[in-house]
């Protein structure tokens, strides 16, 4: 789309989106928010600039074809079952440590790791279907 | 809340499905290294096959096990939980899966390997151990999806005109199916405020006339039999199996109807009881027609992918006669036709590849002469003839004794005569396919097919499979055993339902 408007508009959007996702996603465990929610406006903010800027735009600046992000994701969300088998708990069980970083305490999680995967399977799948869409329309 | 240190070994419930999910995950990241695809998915088959049989050793031990994700307490968290039947059709299920990835190797080309044929593989097999090890209806449902979007995606590679029209038929009749799931399992939800299979079992029993049961078990039937393909709900079937690459073919009709009779036999057999005794009469009907409808079909039809499709439906008519027998026999018969007929129509479906190897074409028209072309291919074919068919010493037969002497035994003369007769009709469809295909003298004139030599690798697929039916044909004492323990554990569950609550609901 060539309006000059949009144009100057849209790198602003995406950065706004793509940050606000990850505060979405990072809010999730306890409030409104999470992974899926997070996901979804990441993945919109790829689909704004991509009919901004043209698919292959899109593309270069994600560097990682979106189904192999998707891929990452379900990967991330899969093995944070995993370390509750050495604690002898069932599969998925949070497990939580909260290191102290510069005299802050971060919760750190395997939840999160899940809820990390779940964004990426997210905004990977959803962005490929974004952009496969908008590919067509040159066509 | 949190329940006590659990033993490693129960990890074997979840293993069936987490191994092919991280796979697929691996295979969608490295998506273009298509060298990878098929080793690593055969790797990862062959593990699930050796995890599920330590499993279903572990159930037939010990009994069912269950395992709830995060340490919830059921019925709040969701339980898989495995009892003789799920460990038995995931077993299978994982065993066909090998076979098919293994035929595959040389069936699938570079074009459909980066289209994602083995990744959609691995999670279709997610979906379907999950479906087979779930103890949760709505996770049921979440599997359910899982391995209907995979086949959607298999279904498809390559998209052709015709596959698109067949994927068309597929998509739209199996979403159908699956809102009426989910419909009927928000309002299972809503009457009984829990969806775990366990405390349904125990409770649809307690809640009486206080609700609609009549209404979810009827939904479910009509859910569930339109994704087993039962009569007259069939005819997706046939209109889409014989679009894709065969081992694509091999694979659903191997696996997938066989999760709509799965689900059939959780709900209406274990949850709702005295719900199936009413419909009985129904599924019976429906039974005898899908048997024949299926047998007829095969006996009209001249491509062999699609004389496969329809005794696939027959298959199902089967099986549903076992449901609406609802005695300990009936059952049993069939779950072991049900583990029987994953084995052996995949095989008719890769008998089918290895046919138009040899012949150059899926149509009994243009096949012939295969006989002296190929002997070997041509005993196989002859074996897999009978166990399909249902003669000695294919594996077809018991299963097939089992359910005539239970429907004899009340009284149900019209499912044991078409039991019989759909026998007979499968032999003669079968039959006319040896007949035409091997036995004909070579028909010459038409030389646009492209015939080419056998692959190794996928005969040694075929004679796996061929193996492992002629040994349930012939030492079928432990399948029956088996078998025979999955319908006790259906009609009396409280082994179940004690593996997920060991202190009693309630508590």
């Amino acid at each position: 789309m060539q309006t000059l408007i949009f144009r100057t508009a849209t790198p602003f959007l995406t950065c706004l989106m793509l940050m606000f996702s990850v505060f979405v996603l990072l809010r999730g465990h306890n409030e409104p928010g999470g992974g899926f929610t997070g996901g979804l406006i990441a993945a919109s903010a790829f689909a704004i600039h991509g009919i901004a800027f043209g698919v292959p735009a899109v593309r270069r600046a994600l560097y990682f074809h979106p189904m192999a992000i998707a891929g990452f994701g379900l990967f991330a969300s899969a093995v944070a079952g995993l370390p509750s088998l050495l604690f002898g708990m069932p599969f998925l069980t949070g497990l939580w440590s909260a290191p102290s970083l510069f005299g802050m305490s971060v919760d750190l999680s395997t939840v999160m790791v899940f809820d990390i995967g779940v964004y990426l399977v997210v905004v990977g799948s959803f962005t490929s279907i974004a952009l496969a869409l908008e590919d067509r329309e040159h066509d | 809340m949190i329940a006590g240190p659990i033993a490693a070994a129960d990890w074997l419930v979840i293993a069936p499905v987490l191994l092919p999910i991280v796979a697929g995950a691996v295979l969608l990241m490295i998506r273009h290294n298509v060298r990878w695809h098929a080793l690593l998915a055969l790797v990862v088959l062959a593990a699930m096959a050796g995890t599920n049989g330590l499993l279903l050793r572990m159930v037939l031990d010990k009994g069912p096990v269950s395992m709830t994700m995060g340490s919830w307490l059921p019925p709040f968290g969701i339980s898989f939980t495995v009892d003789a039947l799920g460990a038995a059709f995931s077993l299978t299920a994982s065993i066909v899966a090998l076979v098919c990835c293994a035929y595959s190797v040389r069936d699938v080309d570079a074009t459909g390997r980066r289209y994602g044929f083995y990744p959609f593989l691995m999670l279709m097999m997610a979906g379907v151990s999950g479906a087979f090890l779930t103890g949760d209806m709505f996770n049921l449902y979440v599997w359910f999806e899982v391995f209907l979007i995979s086949s959607f995606g298999l279904l498809i590679l390559g998209s052709e005109k015709a596959q698109i029209d067949g994927a068309t038929k597929y998509a739209i009749l199996n979403l159908v199916g699956t809102t009426l799931f989910l419909i009927a399992t928000g309002y299972l939800y809503g009457t009984f405020g829990t969806l775990n299979m366990a405390d349904l079992a125990t409770k649809a029993g307690q809640i009486g006339e206080a609700a609609p049961l009549m209404t979810l078990a009827t939904l479910y039937l009509l859910a569930f039999s339109m994704k087993a393909a039962a009569f007259p709900l069939n005819f997706w079937l046939p209109a889409s199996y014989h679009t894709p690459p065969v081992i694509t073919g091999a694979l659903f009709g191997g696996l997938l109807t066989k999760v709509g009779i799965y689900a059939l036999l959780r709900t209406l057999v274990m949850i709702f009881a005295a719900e199936r005794l009413v419909l009985a009469g129904v599924i019976g009907w429906v039974a005898v027609a899908t048997m024949l409808i299926g047998a007829l079909g095969a006996l009209a039809q001249s491509d062999i992918r699609r004389i496969a499709g329809f005794l696939v439906i027959s298959g199902v008519g089967i099986m549903l006669a076992g449901i609406a027998l609802g005695s300990s026999g009936g059952l049993s018969g069939a779950i072991f036709y049900a583990l029987h007929s994953m084995l052996a129509l995949s095989a008719l479906y890769l008998l089918g590849g290895l046919m138009r190897q040899r012949g150059g074409s899926f149509s009994l028209h243009r096949l012939s002469g295969l006989y002296g072309a190929s002997p070997i291919l041509a005993g196989l074919a002859f074996i897999v003839s009978l166990a399909v068919a249902g003669l000695p010493p294919g594996s077809g037969l018991w299963p097939k004794v089992m359910l005539v002497r239970a429907a004899l035994d009340v009284g149900a003369w019209q499912i044991a005569a078409a039991i019989l007769l759909s026998g007979f009709l499968a032999t003669i469809a079968l039959g006319r396919v040896f007949i035409l295909a091997f036995w004909r003298v070579e028909v010459s004139g038409d030389q646009t097919t492209t015939a080419g030599a056998l692959s190794a690798l996928g005969c040694t697929a075929l004679v796996v499979l061929v193996l492992a039916m002629l040994a349930m044909g012939i030492a079928p004492e432990p399948f029956i055993r088996i078998a025979t323990t999955a319908a006790s554990g259906l009609l009396d569950a409280s082994a179940y339902v004690h593996a997920v609550f060991p202190a009693g609901i309630g508590s």
